[in-house]
C-alpha cells in the first residue's frame, strides 16, 4: 500500500507516496531524487545518512517515511545559503577535511547538529559526538579541525 | 638549497576543483543515478561456504507481478574455461567471470548464484525468495592450516600449483621465491638470530560506498554504465571480455567514488546488471547492500608469516629469510608476491629469501588493499627488528638507519634502488620531538619503518586551451582523494596562469584516452606526467601562434610566467595566454593537445611511523594516545591531500592492527558482515595524526612526485605492535590486539607460575 506523506524538507513543502516499510532515506534518495544524503550501510552504523527531524539529528536509513508526515526534515542540501556556503562547508574545503567526500553529508549535518548545543566543543567532545559517523579515508585528523575552525568561526572568534 | 625551484602553485593548498559539489551533496556518487525506465537489480548469494548447485528453479521468481528478468550463472558465457584447463584450472579471466556469478560450485559464504531485476528493490527481494536452489553442500577449508592438511578438501580440485614441478592438485594455487645471495652464509655470521611467525585475519578495505552501478543497454548492443570504481576503463575491459563485446560498444562513465582503497579495481556488479539489462530491455541499477560488501568483495584475507633475521654485534643486518602463506580466497591471487617482494626491502640484506604461497580457501576472492600483501610483511619484519633492536641494545632508530636502503642498494626484490628517501625518512623520525616525549605509567612508544613500490602504468590525458584563456583538463582517473586538485596545480604551475582558471574533469571512457585504475599510488604521478606532456605541447602551440604574429621563427619564442616572450631581437609586448587564446581561430585555430604514455621511472617510496598507546592493564584495552607519521613523497603537489593520505593509512593500518576482523563461523558463514560488529576506528578511537612529508625528489618526474596513497598503510602495525611491547613487555605476533587477547596475554604474564 501507498501512503501519501505531506512534509517540509530544506524549509520546502513537498508531498510524495511512500510504500510501506519505506525508509527516510530511500524516499530521500529514490522517490524525491535528493541523493545527497548518502547510504553506507543502511542499518545505523555509519552516519552517512544522517539528517535533522525536527531538529533532532536521526539516521534517515532508521527512520519511516511515514514518520516525516508533517515533520520538517533538513539534509546537507539545505545547507548552503543562495550564494554562500556554511561555514562548516567552507571549512571542510579550506582544510582538506575530505577526501573520497561520500561521508561528507553526515558529518556536516551532525557537526551543524552538534555546534546548535553545543557553540565551543572541546576536540574530546567533537570526537564523541561524531562517533556515529564513519571516515575510512582521513583519519578524523582534518574533519575535527575543521568543525573546530568552523565553531570558531560561528561564534565570530576568527576575522 | 640554492638550486630549489621556486613554485607559484605546487606546494599550496587551493580547495579542490570538485569541493562545492561534495559538501552540498552535488556530486554523484555510484548509486546516486537514475533512468525513467530503471529496473532494480538484486543478486542471491550462497548460504554455504562450500556447495555444488545442483539445481536452480527460477521459474516462481519470474512469474512474481514487476519482475522483469531473472538469471543465473547459465546466462553468462563461459568463455576461459578451456584456457584454463590448459594451465591447470588458472586463468584470471576465468577467475572474475566464475566470481561474478558460480556456476557449478559456489564457493563461500556470499558467492553471487542469480540475480534478478524488478520494479522496485522490495520486489526483487521478494523474487530472489522465491528462487530454489539446491545445493550439495560439500566440506570446505577455511584457513592456511586447513588448506594444507593431508587429505584436506580442494576449493578447485582440478587446480595444480603454478610454480612447484609435478604437484598433483591442491589449495596452493602457486608458489614462488626471490632472493639473492646466500642465506645460510649470513645466518653463519650473524651474532644474534630471531625467528618468529606471525599471523593475521581477513580485512575489509572498508570504503563507506558500497559497489554500485547503472547499465543501460539498446537493441543494437551498445552499452553504457555508471559505474563507481577506481577505473572506468578497468569496468569497461572486463565487462566487455567476460560478456563477450567490443570495447567500442561499451561505454562507461565514472561516478564520484566514495572510497576503494584497492577494493574497487575489479568487478562484481557490471556484468550482471547489464546481463539483465538485456534480459529486460530496461536499465538496470544495483546497489550492494553492506552485508554484500562484506560477504562478496574484496577483503585481503589471512597470512601466516615465518620470518628469521640475522645481524652482527655492531647491528648489521646479514642475511633475512622467510616463508609466507597468504589466503587468496575462492580463487587464489592473493598479494603474497608483493608480500615476498616487500617483505625486506627497506634494507641493505648480503642475503635474502623470501618463498611465498598463494593459498585457496573458502573464503570470498580477495582483492586489492592499499599497498597489497605489504602491511603483513612488515609487521613481521619491523616486529624482528624492534627485538633485535632491543637485544643488542641500541635504539631502534638507528639500527634501522644503520642498514636503511640507499642509492644504489640491492634491494631484496631485485633492482638497484635509484634515488629513495628511506635514510631521510628515518632521520626525520629521530629528530621529531615526539621521538624523545616523555611517557607515563602503561604506555609505551613504538616505531616502525614501510615501503611499497608506487606504479606508473598507462595514463592518458587531454588539455583543452578556452577562448577566454581558461584550462579544460580532461583526465581518466576517477578522483578519490583530491587528484583533480594535484592535476590542476601542476596545470596552472606549467602554464603560468591562475589555479582557478584550470578546471579538471574525469572524462568517460569515450571521451579520454585509455587510462589504468586509480590505484598504486600512481595518478599525481603518471597521470600527472601525461597531462604536463599534454600542457607544454599546448605551450609550444601558443608559442608558435605568437611567432607567426611576430612573423618570427618560433624557436625564438619561450612560454614564461603564463605569457609568449620574444627571446633576443626586437622587443614585442609579450602576447598573454588570454590574448593568444582569444585570436586563437584567425592564428590556426583552436588550441589543445592531447598526451598518453606509460610512466617510467616511478619514485620507490619509505614511510616511517611514531606511536605511543596506553595499555589498560584491567580491560586489556590499547589506547593510540599520540602519533606521528612521517613521509618521502618526493613532491607534496598539494601538501593537505598528501597529508590526507598518511593519516588515513595511519587510521586503517591501526584499526588493522587493534580491531578488525572478520569472524567466520564453523560453517564458513560469515559472523559480523556489518559495521556494528566488524568495527573500524571512529573519531573518539584516534588521536590527532601528525604528519611530516619529507621531500626527496624522483628525478624521472618534472616535479619530483613519488606518489603517497599506500606507504602510510605500511608502518602502523608493527608501530602499535612495538609500542604496546614497550607498554607491556609482551610481543604480540597475532592479530588483531583486541582487548580480550591482551588481557589473556597480560593475565598469563601476572600469573604467578610465568617467568
Ligand atoms: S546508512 Fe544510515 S547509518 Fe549508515
Ligand atoms: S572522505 Fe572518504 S569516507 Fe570520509
Amino acid at each position: 500500500m501507498k501512503r501519501h506523506i505531506s512534509t517540509t524538507i530544506d524549509g520546502e513543502a513537498l508531498e510524495f507516496l511512500s510504500e510501506d516499510g519505506q525508509t527516510l532515506l530511500d524516499a530521500l534518495r529514490d522517490v524525491l531524487l535528493k541523493t545527497g544524503t548518502k547510504e553506507g550501510c543502511g542499518t545505523g552504523d555509519c552516519g552517512a545518512c544522517s539528517v535533522m527531524l525536527d531538529g533532532r539529528l536521526v539516521c534517515s536509513c532508521l527512520v519511516l517515511a511515514a514518520e516525516v508526515e508533517g515533520a520538517s526534515v533538513e539534509t546537507v542540501e539545505g545547507l548552503a545559503e543562495a550564494g554562500e556556503l556554511h561555514p562548516l562547508q567552507k571549512r571542510f574545503l579550506e582544510g582538506a577535511a575530505l577526501q573520497c567526500g561520500v561521508c561528507t553529508p553526515g558529518f556536516l549535518v551532525a557537526a551543524k547538529a552538534l555546534l546548535e548545543i553545543n557553540p565551543d566543543p572541546s576536540e574530546k567532545e567533537v570526537r564523541y559526538w561524531l562517533a556515529g559517523n564513519l571516515c575510512r579515508c582521513t583519519g578524523y585528523d582534518k574533519i575535527i579541525r575543521s568543525v573546530l575552525d568552523a565553531a570558531a568561526d560561528m561564534r565570530g572568534e576568527t576575522e | 638549497m640554492s638550486d630549489e625551484k621556486k613554485f607559484r602553485w605546487v606546494g599550496t593548498r587551493p580547495i579542490r576543483p570538485d569541493g562545492v559539489d561534495k559538501v552540498t551533496g552535488r556530486a554523484q556518487y555510484g548509486a546516486d543515478f537514475a533512468l525513467p525506465d530503471m529496473l532494480w537489480g538484486r543478486v542471491l548469494r550462497s548460504p554455504h561456504a562450500h556447495a555444488r548447485i545442483l539445481s536452480i528453479e527460477t521459474g516462481a521468481a519470474a512469474a512474481l507481478e514487476g519482475v522483469h528478468a531473472v538469471m543465473t550463472g547459465q546466462d553468462l558465457p563461459d568463455l576461459f574455461a578451456e584456457k584454463a584447463a590448459a594451465a591447470g584450472g588458472h586463468d584470471d579471466s576465468n577467475n572474475l567471470a566464475h566470481n561474478v556469478m558460480a556456476r557449478d560450485k559456489a564457493l563461500y559464504h556470499g558467492h553471487a548464484v542469480a540475480a534478478v531485476a524488478a520494479t522496485s528493490r522490495e520486489i526483487a527481494e521478494r523474487a530472489l525468495e522465491l528462487i530454489d536452489v539446491e545445493y550439495e553442500v560439500l566440506p570446505h577449508v577455511l584457513d592456511i592450516h586447513a588448506a594444507l592438511a593431508p587429505g584436506a578438501p580442494l576449493v578447485h580440485p582440478d587446480r595444480v600449483a603454478q610454480g612447484i614441478e609435478n604437484s598433483g592438485p591442491s589449495n596452493i594455487a602457486k608458489r614462488l621465491q626471490i632472493g639473492h645471495g646466500d642465506p645460510e652464509e649470513g645466518f653463519a655470521e650473524a651474532d644474534e638470530i630471531i625467528e618468529r611467525e606471525f599471523s593475521t585475519r581477513p580485512v575489509h578495505q572498508g570504503y563507506i560506498e558500497p559497489h554500485a552501478c547503472l547499465a543501460q543497454t539498446t537493441q543494437d548492443g551498445r552499452v553504457t554504465l555508471w559505474s563507481s570504481s577506481q577505473g572506468h576503463f578497468m569496468v569497461r575491459d572486463y565487462t566487455a571480455k567476460l560478456l563477450d563485446i567490443d570495447l567500442s560498444l561499451v561505454r562507461v562513465i565514472p561516478a564520484e567514488i566514495g572510497g576503494g582503497f584497492g577494493g574497487k579495481t575489479t568487478v562484481y556488479l557490471e556484468p550482471i546488471a547489464v546481463s539483465l539489462s538485456r534480459k529486460s530491455g530496461r536499465s538496470v541499477k544495483m546497489v550492494m547492500s553492506r552485508e554484500e560488501v562484506f560477504r562478496a568483495s574484496g577483503p585481503t584475507l589471512g597470512t601466516r608469516i615465518k620470518i628469521k633475521v640475522g645481524v652482527t654485534r655492531e647491528g648489521v643486518l646479514t642475511a633475512g629469510e622467510a616463508t609466507l602463506h597468504y589466503e587468496g580466497g575462492a580463487f587464489g591471487g592473493s598479494s603474497v608476491g608483493a608480500g615476498c617482494m616487500t617483505i625486506f626491502a627497506p634494507y641493505a640484506f648480503p642475503h635474502v629469501r623470501s618463498t611465498g604461497y598463494d593459498i585457496m580457501v573458502n573464503k570470498p576472492k580477495g582483492a586489492a588493499y592499499r599497498a597489497p600483501g605489504a602491511p603483513m610483511a612488515a609487521f613481521a619484519l619491523e616486529t624482528v627488528m624492534d627485538e633485535l633492536a632491543q637485544r643488542l641494545e641500541i635504539d631502534p632508530v638507528d639500527f634501522r638507519l644503520r642498514n636503511a636502503a640507499k642509492e644504489g642498494t640491492l634491494a631484496s626484490f631485485g633492482p638497484r634502488y635509484r634515488r629513495i628517501g628511506c635514510v631521510e625518512t628515518l632521520e626525520a623520525v629521530r629528530d621529531h620531538p615526539h621521538y624523545s616525549a616523555p611517557l607515563g605509567p602503561n604506555q609505551g612508544r613504538g616505531v616502525a619503518l614501510g615501503f611499497w613500490f608506487n606504479a606508473g602504468l598507462q595514463s592518458s590525458a587531454g588539455v583543452n586551451l578556452n577562448p577566454d584563456g581558461t584550462v579544460t583538463v580532461l583526465s581518466g582517473n576517477p578522483d578519490i582523494g583530491g587528484s583533480r586538485a594535484s592535476l590542476a596545480i601542476m596545470t596552472a604551475e606549467e602554464l603560468g596562469i591562475e589555479y582557478e582558471h584550470v578546471d579538471v574533469m574525469v572524462a568517460d571512457t569515450h571521451a579520454v584516452g585509455y587510462t589504468d585504475v586509480t590505484g598504486g599510488s600512481r595518478v599525481t604521478f603518471a597521470t600527472g606526467m601525461a597531462i604536463i606532456e599534454a600542457v607544454r605541447d599546448v605551450m609550444g602551440q601558443l608559442c608558435q601562434r605568437a611567432a607567426a604574429v611576430w612573423e618570427v621563427d618560433a624557436e625564438r619564442v619561450s612560454w614564461h610566467e603564463g605569457e609568449a616572450r620574444l627571446d633576443g631581437g626586437f622587443e614585442p609586448a609579450p602576447l598573454g595566454l588570454a590574448e593568444l587564446a582569444k585570436n586563437a581561430g584567425k592564428t590556426g585555430g583552436p588550441i589543445s593537445a592531447r598526451a598518453a604514455l606509460t610512466a617510467r621511472g616511478v619514485g620507490m617510496g619509505f614511510g616511517a611511523h611514531i606511536c605511543d598507546v596506553e595499555v589498560d592493564p584491567e580491560t586489556g584495552r590499547i589506547d593510540v594516545i599520540r602519533y606521528t607519521a612521517v613521509q618521502d613523497a618526493g613532491r607534496a603537489i598539494h601538501p593537505s591531500y598528501v597529508e590526507g593520505q598518511m593519516q588515513g593509512g595511519a587510521v586503517q593500518g591501526i584499526g588493522w592492527a587493534l580491531n578488525e576482523e572478520y569472524v567466520f563461523d564453523d560453517e564458513g558463514r560469515v559472523q559480523n558482515p556489518g559495521f556494528l560488529d566488524y568495527r573500524i576506528p571512529v573519531a573518539s578511537d584516534v588521536p590527532m595524526i601528525d604528519t611530516v612529508i619529507v621531500e626527496v625528489p624522483n628525478p624521472a618526474h618534472p616535479y619530483g612526485v613519488r606518489g603517497v596513497g599506500e606507504v602510510p598503510i605500511v608502518p602502523p602495525i608493527p608501530a602499535v605492535v612495538n609500542a604496546v611491547h614497550a607498554a607491556t613487555g609482551i610481543r604480540f605476533c597475532d592479530l588483531p590486539l583486541s582487548p580480550a587477547r591482551v588481557l589473556a596475554r597480560l593475565d598469563e604474564a601476572r600469573s604467578p607460575g610465568s617467568a
